[in-house]
This record gives structure tokens, sequence and C-alpha cells, in this order.
């Protein structure tokens, strides 16, 4: 028995696969000089390979207005076996090293609870903060500009690189200008924006929005990367080599770095006391859009804001072990001024900051630090895939940041959840996440936006199951007890529950029955 | 009223109330194994870094002996590309190795701070294909939190910590060193 | 010590052996449990999906049939949890506080209320995956989570621990979400399916023959997909293992 036992358990220690077909004798990731596998960025601490390619699933068709059907597009994914596959083993593979990283550090839980304290008190002092953060950006040269909204933002970037005779940016990852529709926008003044992140680069160049705020292309597989590659940069279609795929990349977009007018960058955390801002990656290629061009912009959230330089000890210990496992992202840099003969700008943006500082139930959402392990654990997201949420921020931090942007689109969102709260439990900042999802489905059935017929029947649900005597009589027959438990067979979508299962056995006779004929069970058979 | 001034007021119409003190922060007791730069060189070599035990000279000699273009910052090695203040970006295109010194080590991450008064220009730090920096042992602090209290982050315009070379996993999770910045980084201790 | 049996209503209408169970087993232990007649559901369905106003009776018949119990046990982590923590569309009177607050699970009746020490009449000689349903882990704290840095504690392995012959197998994902949900098994079939596809599969290699859970909404769910997948896996709430079920 102890035999079987340790076949569950890789030689690391892990849990083994659940998707045993996934593992693979090696995939030529990079190792140690003794010859270990090195696990830290965002690499897999187990080699895993999907089997000959699969046309990968799009995200959700996604309809003025209408809500977003998660479910429609969740199936299409999970009806790709080799993506869902991948897909689930590869970001449960970083839940699996965040927590390791976790063991490794004892105040683990007393950091979560500093840097959820830390960003409550710059919240609550919001406006302070960043007046201070102003000013001290101000005096070190840097120009700082604000804007309301993702439009003004666009306008305000537009305006800057105008002034500079600008026509190429080189932008590293920023989840901010996902918000704002950036590259749209850009393109439609006729400048040319390039991604430098492999991961956002695969995605601009298959003009698909980024499905994980740190691995924006983990819902592809090497077959899908080789055809984008082909189509759009020209190499080999035959040759789905991830080093040759990532080679080909750098070499293709290093003459574009070193031809720029201007680079951006987002933040990730911004610093009050010294007027710094921080921006955490792993490629390198962040650093390169800030230091190579004469011109450096950042884009920065307002709730971006810590008050002290020394508040980073605090988050970058968190930041990358809850991300990727890893003790810290290759490059950690901290931007205090322009440099040399360089010029640098900040826009800090709002875009809806402001108005959900004021909401009771959904304030804290603003501690995001955009580390994504809630989506790593989320087993909603790992089957899904962040495309299907039809949304810039998907998975758990999605569904309760995403209807503040469109109430109506992402309604059905909040909804896209079991409630199961692993998601709260590895937030860094420990935002209660599964509480707000839970407090947004209230939220939109008081607006009366959680579609008409699913309240009509909760309604009815809760008629019945408030007068005992309409509920007796309607779980007495074989399957009226399913016809008014919602909990797994709302009347009219019967049939979804015998989709991938069977119905449950209808009841012979009831506990009340029972009881009743038994009185509970001090006559008959005891 | 601009936008500044709208953003603001509606932030302080909107802060939650309540105290919401900033709390103070707590030194953790860090377990090095006995031994800080072990340690250290531990952590580096997890985060795909290199470490060289020998002279600045040696380890060109041995590690990169066909470089042609050497971008030294220091006054140990002298490179055959200077690099100065004024130097574009794009002279530095074709290093093959650039050398520099690091201000701070951190032993729990196994990451080397690289300041601009050091690097002299930034960018040589990430253009060059392969980077060797330099580190007084003595430089080694525990954890990123001692770090946080140096004086670096208040004096320089630009300071990064690099862990590592450049590194990507973003297709299938395989590890590659060298994706958009250095291919290796090997830290040399003096 | 007046203690009452609560028998969530998926349990009455399709696992009444689970609710007869949790009777006799506090039966063995000297407590003789009432059962209000009038008893329905507490209102978790609604409440699962926003619908606080439409719960709002239900929560309320609730209340008049439990006050002024000492103790209210209930065989369902997940109910246990809307009782104790969401059970808020109805007026927080002094009689509705009392009653969330004197409301237990059945595991935590037993462990934490009666500190049982031994299932002497037990014996299950079974291999057996242990499933925790997320209400009765990350809402009432059966156990240790995951996710967290804490010592590895559970109520209800404790409790298992103390039946003759039961082996617990040890699954590759031990706490994921078997993607029941409630209404999201409803409105979300597609990954729903897929979560419970793989909790079996899970529970499958881990080599169990039994799944044993102190919640059986989301045993149903998972039984419906071992049977379709054909996977000869069965599922027993813990009551029955407890109160002495051999099979």
């Amino acid at each position: 028995m102890k035999e079987s036992h340790e076949q569950r358990r890789a030689k690391d220690g892990l849990p083994a696969l659940l998707h045993e077909a996934l593992g693979t004798p090696d995939d030529g990731g990079a190792k140690s000089g003794s010859g270990e596998r090195l696990t830290h960025g965002e690499a897999t601490s187990r080699p895993l390979q999907p089997p000959p390619p699969e046309r990968q699933p799009r995200g959700a068709k996604v309809h003025h207005r209408r809500p977003v059907d998660h479910n429609e597009a969740a199936q299409r994914f999970i009806d790709a076996p080799r993506h869902e596959k991948m897909h689930d083993e590869r970001l449960w593979d970083l839940r699996q090293k965040r927590d390791r990283q976790m063991h490794g550090i004892p105040e683990w839980e007393t950091l979560r609870e500093l840097a959820s304290s830390i960003k409550q008190h710059t919240l609550a002092h919001l406006g302070d903060h960043l007046e201070r953060f102003e000013a001290q950006a101000s005096a070190n040269g840097i120009h700082v500009h604000w804007a309301q909204d993702g439009a003004e933002h666009n306008r305000i970037v537009h305006g800057i690189l105008s002034d500079h005779g600008a026509r190429r940016l080189i932008k590293s990852k920023s989840m901010l200008t996902e918000e704002t529709g950036f590259r749209h926008y850009m393109q439609g003044v006729g400048i040319e924006v390039i991604e430098t992140d492999l991961g956002e680069r695969i995605q601009q160049l298959d003009d698909e929005a980024p499905s994980h705020i740190v691995v924006p292309a983990v819902h592809k597989l090497r077959s899908d990367v080789a055809e984008v590659f082909a189509r759009t940069l020209g190499t080999d279609p035959n040759n789905d080599d991830v080093h040759y795929l990532a080679e080909q990349q750098r070499e293709k977009t290093r003459p574009l770095i070193l031809g720029a007018d201007a680079g951006m960058t987002g933040a990730n955390f911004a610093v009050a006391e010294t007027g710094t801002f921080v921006v955490c990656t792993n490629e390198g290629n962040a650093d390169l859009s800030a230091n190579v061009p004469p011109l450096h912009i950042a884009s920065i959230g307002i709730e971006k804001l810590i008050p002290r330089i020394a508040d980073l000890g605090v988050f970058i210990r968190l930041l990358s072990r809850s991300a990727l496992g890893s003790p810290i992202t290759q490059y950690t840099s901290h931007f205090r001024g322009p440099r040399h003969g360089g010029e640098m700008h900040v826009v800090l943006v709002d875009n809806g900051r402001s108005a959900r500082l004021g909401e009771v139930d959904f304030w804290e959402s603003l501690k995001c630090i955009r580390c994504g392990a809630c989506m790593n654990t989320c087993p909603v997201y790992r089957r899904s895939g962040g495309l299907s949420y039809g949304a810039t921020y998907s998975g758990p931090i999605g569904l309760i940041l995403d209807p503040t942007f469109d109430r109506r689109r992402y309604s059905s969102l909040p909804f896209a959840s079991t409630l199961n709260g692993s998601c709260t439990n590895v937030c860094p900042v420990k935002i209660d996440i599964h509480k707000q999802i839970f407090a947004w489905r209230k939220a939109l059935a008081e607006t009366h936006d959680i579609g008409l017929g699913k309240q009509a029947l909760m309604k009815a649900a809760g008629a019945v199951l408030s007068h005992p005597k309409l509920y007796r009589a309607a779980i007495a027959t074989a399957d009226g007890a399913l016809k008014v438990l919602p909990d797994f067979a709302v009347t009219n979508r019967l049939n979804t529950w015998t989709q991938g299962r069977d119905m449950p056995e209808p009841p012979r006779e009831t506990f009340h029955q029972w009881y009743e004929r038994t009185h509970g069970g001090e006559e008959g058979a005891q | 009223m601009n936008a500044r001034d709208t953003i603001l007021q509606r932030i302080r119409e909107n802060q939650p109330a309540g105290a919401y003190p900033l709390p103070d922060l707590p030194s953790f007791p860090f377990d090095d194994g006995g031994d800080l730069v072990a340690c250290f060189l531990r952590n580096l070599v997890a985060m795909g870094g290199h470490y060289y035990d020998g002279t600045i000279n040696a380890a060109m000699a041995e590690l990169f002996p066909d470089a042609a273009v050497i971008a030294s910052t220091v006054p140990d090695f002298s490179g055959n590309r200077a690099i100065t203040s004024g130097t574009e970006a794009g002279q530095l295109a074709d290093v093959d190795v650039g050398i520099t010194r690091a201000s701070v080590g951190v032993a729990e991450t196994g990451s080397v701070l690289l300041v601009d008064e050091n690097l002299i220009s930034n960018a040589v730090a990430y253009l060059a294909q392969h980077l060797i920096v330099l580190l007084d042992r003595a430089s080694i602090v525990t954890t990123l939190q001692d770090a946080y209290r140096r004086p670096e982050f208040h004096q320089y315009r630009y300071a990064s910590f690099h862990t590592g070379p450049s590194a990507t996993a973003d297709i299938e999770g395989v590890l590659i060193h060298g994706a958009q910045g250095v291919r290796s980084l090997t830290v040399l201790l003096t | 010590m007046r203690v009452a049996l609560f028998v969530p209503c998926y349990i009455d209408a399709f696992e009444p052996e689970v609710g007869i169970a949790t009777l006799k087993l506090l039966r063995r232990f000297g407590i003789d449990p009432e059962y209000p007649f009038d008893q329905t559901c507490c209102g978790q369905p609604m409440v699962n999906a926003g619908c606080h106003n439409e719960a709002k009776a239900t929560e309320e018949l609730f209340v008049r049939n439990f006050a002024g119990f000492d103790y209210i046990v209930v065989p369902s982590g997940s109910c246990t949890h809307q009782i104790r923590c969401h059970m808020t569309a109805i007026d927080q009177t002094e009689e509705v506080r009392q009653v969330r607050e004197r409301t237990f699970e059945l595991v935590e009746f037993l462990h934490d209320v009666l500190k049982v020490d031994g299932f002497p009449w037990a014996e299950f000689p079974h291999k057996v995956s242990y499933h925790n349903n997320c209400n009765a882990l990350r809402g009432i704290f059966h156990g240790s989570m995951s996710e967290r840095r804490e010592p590895p504690y559970s109520k209800p392995l404790n409790l298992l621990r103390m039946v003759k012959g039961l082996e617990l197998v040890e699954k590759a994902r031990p706490d994921e979400c078997c993607g029941f949900g409630g209404t999201f098994s409803v409105f979300e079939p597609a990954v729903s399916v897929k979560m419970g596809q793989d909790k079996v599969r899970d529970h499958a290699s881990a080599g169990a023959e039994y799944v044993v859970s102190a919640d059986s909404s989301c045993m149903l769910h998972q039984q419906g997909c071992a049977d379709r997948l054909g996977l000869p896996l069965k599922f027993r709430h813990i009551a029955q293992v407890l109160n002495g079920d051999r099979a």
C-alpha cells in the first residue's frame, strides 16, 4: 500500500501529474551545472509535452452589451483536450512552485498580513500618497501626467510621442494599456507599437488579447506559436522547437528595439517616499524598452502606490513567489529619474479606480499587485482558459474587476466560480476574492442584472422552500425533487446536468417520510 | 478642474474611512545555513546565474576567449569598447561581454544590485550577450528587506536587481536563458 | 442539552440514508436529537445565486424551526457554512444570531463539541479517498488548507483514523474543488463536468474504492461523473462510515 502512495509522488516530492500523458523525460529546458532542472522564472518543475497539433480554441464571442457566455467558450476550450490539459498542468505546476516557496519562508503569513495592511493604509490615504509621489518624481526630473480614463491616457501618450516626432514605440507588458485599448488607438494614429515580452508579442502578432496577466500566451501550445511566427515573422512553419521560436523572436525584435524612438513600460509599484517606480520582469525587455530609446513613458494605475522604499522588501519577497514560484523575477528595476540625456514621463491613470475606492464591498480589490496567483490556483480558470472570460482581466481577480468596467457585459462572470476560496488563500495581499465574487452576485441580483430567467427561477425555488407543505408535495414524487432543488437541477435547464454526468437515483422514500413512518427509527427496524 | 484635481478630489471623497495605520516593518530571522556567501551563491545558481572563482582576467580567458567586443565599466579590466555616460545605447548593440560592478548582493535570492553610476550606460547590462558582475563579498546582505534599507534606492536614478540572466518560459513553460537581455550572468566575488 | 437535527433538502430527497445514519450515530453518543418537522432548506440555493431577497422567507422558516436549541447538527459543511456565514437576508435578531452560532456541522460536533475518542462499532475495510467540500474546508475550517502556511490538521481525517480497517489514500490534488459549486453545476456545465471528471479520476488513480465526504452534494455530482466515465467508485457520507456501515 505504501508503494501506491509513493507512486503518487514525483521525484521532487510533489504530487504526481494528474494528466500523466503529459509527462516527458526532457524538453530541453535549462539545467544547472549539476544537471538539476532549473525552475526559476516561469519554468515548470517537470517537463511537459503535449501530443501533436490541435487547433487553438479562440476566446469568448463578444456581442455588444450581451453578457459574456463564459460556459460556451469554456466548452470549446475543454473540447481541445491538449490545450486544456497543458494549460491545467502548467498553471497547477506554478501553484505548486508557489507552495514550495511559501514553505521556505516561515514568516509567509505575516508578510501577507503586512502587505495587506500597507496597501489598506495606502488606499485609505491615497490622495496624500499620490501627491507625495508626484512631488518627489517631479523633483527628480520626471514629467508627471494624470489621466481620468483610458481615452485620456492614450491621448496623453500620443501627445508626448508627437512632441518628439516618435513613430515607433517599444513596450513591455502592461495590463493597464490593455485596459485602455492602447495598441488599437496607436494603430489608428499611425504609431507602430511593438510588444517586447515574448508572450505578449505572440499575442500581438496573433491579434489576440493576453489570456493571463503574467504569462500572456499560456493558453497556446508550441505548435500554435510556430504557426503564428511562421505567418507573421516568416519563421520555419515546421519547426516548433521552443528554443528556436524564442531565439527567432529575440533576433527579430532586437533591431526594432535599437531603432525605436520611445519605450514604454508599466509599473508594479510606485513609491511615494522617493518618486520611484518599480518594474519586475524576467526577460529584460522592460529594461531594454526603458534604457535604449531616449524617451521612457511609464503608465501607472493610481492603485500601484506604496508609501516607503522599505515596503518593497515585503512586496518583492511576495510577488514572484506568488506569481511563478521563483524567489524573485530576473529583473527588479527601480526608476527614480531620467537617465543622463534621456527623458522620462509618468502617466497616472484612474480609469474607474477612484470610483471603486468608494465601494464598501469592493475597494480592497485595489490592493491587487497583479501576480496572477489566483488565476493559477483557480480550477475554473485552469480549465476554461483566460480568453473564455472575454475581458481584460480573467480568472478570480477578473470576476471582481471586470464588472466595474462594464456591469452588464460582465454580469455573468461572477457566476463563473464555484466559490471554493482557493484564490483568497493564495492572494499575497489578502484580497478576500471569493467573498467579493459572492458579494458581486448579490449586487448584480439587486439590480436585476443576473438574467431574468435565473432570478425568476430563484424566486420560484424560494417560494417552495419557504413553505413546508409545498416543499413536501414537490419532492414527494420521483423527479419532483429534481425540479425543486435548484442546486443541481433547475427546472428548464435539467439537460445541462446530464451532459457529462448521470442523474442521481430518484428517492425511494425521503428522510422525512422515513422519519414519519418509523418515528425516527424508534419503531420498526432499528 | 483639470484631470489631476478631479482625480484627487474623487479619491478623497471615496477613500475608506478608518485609521488603517501604516505597520512597522519587522526584521525576520534568516537562515543562511551558517554561511551567507555560500547561501548567496546557491541561490544565484538556482536562478540560472554562474559563479566564477578566480580573477576577472582568468574568467575572461576561460569563459569568453573568443569575445570580440568587450565593454567594461570597471577599472579591474579594460574592454575594447569605450563606454561613457554619453554613449548611445545603439553603440553597445554588438557587445559580446559587459563587465560591471554590483553595489549589493542579496543572499535570499542570489540577486546583485546594479546602479546607474556603476553601469555608466544602463543599456549595457541588457544589450550585451553576456554579463560579468564583480561583487565585494562584504556587500552581501541577507534578505530583500535588508537590501531595501540600503541607501542606493535613495541615491541613484536607476537601480536594478539582476538575478541570473534574462529568461523566459512563455512557451509551454520551457525555460530559456537569453530571452531579450543577456544570455548569461556570471558573478565574481572580490 | 437540546439538540436539533437539520437534514438538508438534497439529503432529504436523494440521500435519506445519510440523515438516518446521522440520527443513529448521534444516538450512539447518547444524544437523541429532535427533528423539527417543518424544516426544508437553509436558503443556500438562492443565496448562492445572489438572490438574497428570494431566500429571505426560507431563512425565516429555518430560524422558526430551529430557535431555542442548544445545538443544531447538520450533516453538511456547505449548509453549515451558509447558516453560519451567509444567513444575512433576514434581520439579525438575537434569535437569529443564536441559531447561526449554535449550528454545527456533524464532524465539528463530534470532534469539537463531543470530543469523541472512538467509534468501536465502526469498521470500514476499504481504501478511502476523503473529499473536502470547499465550504467545509475553507469556510468553516475542517482542516488545514494547502494554500496556507499552517500546521497540518484535519477534523474529518482525525475521525476516520479511528475507524478500524479504513485506509486513507492520497490524491495528487487533495483539496482541489470538484466543480459542483451549487448553481455553478447548472449554469457552467462545461467546467463543472470537467472538474468533476478530473476529481473522480484523481480518486481512482490514488487507488480509492470509496470516496467519503461530509457533503452529499459534491458526491452526487462526482457520482454522476464517475458513472458516466465508468469508474467503479463508491460514495459514502462520513456519517454512514462512522455509524458502522461496512460498505
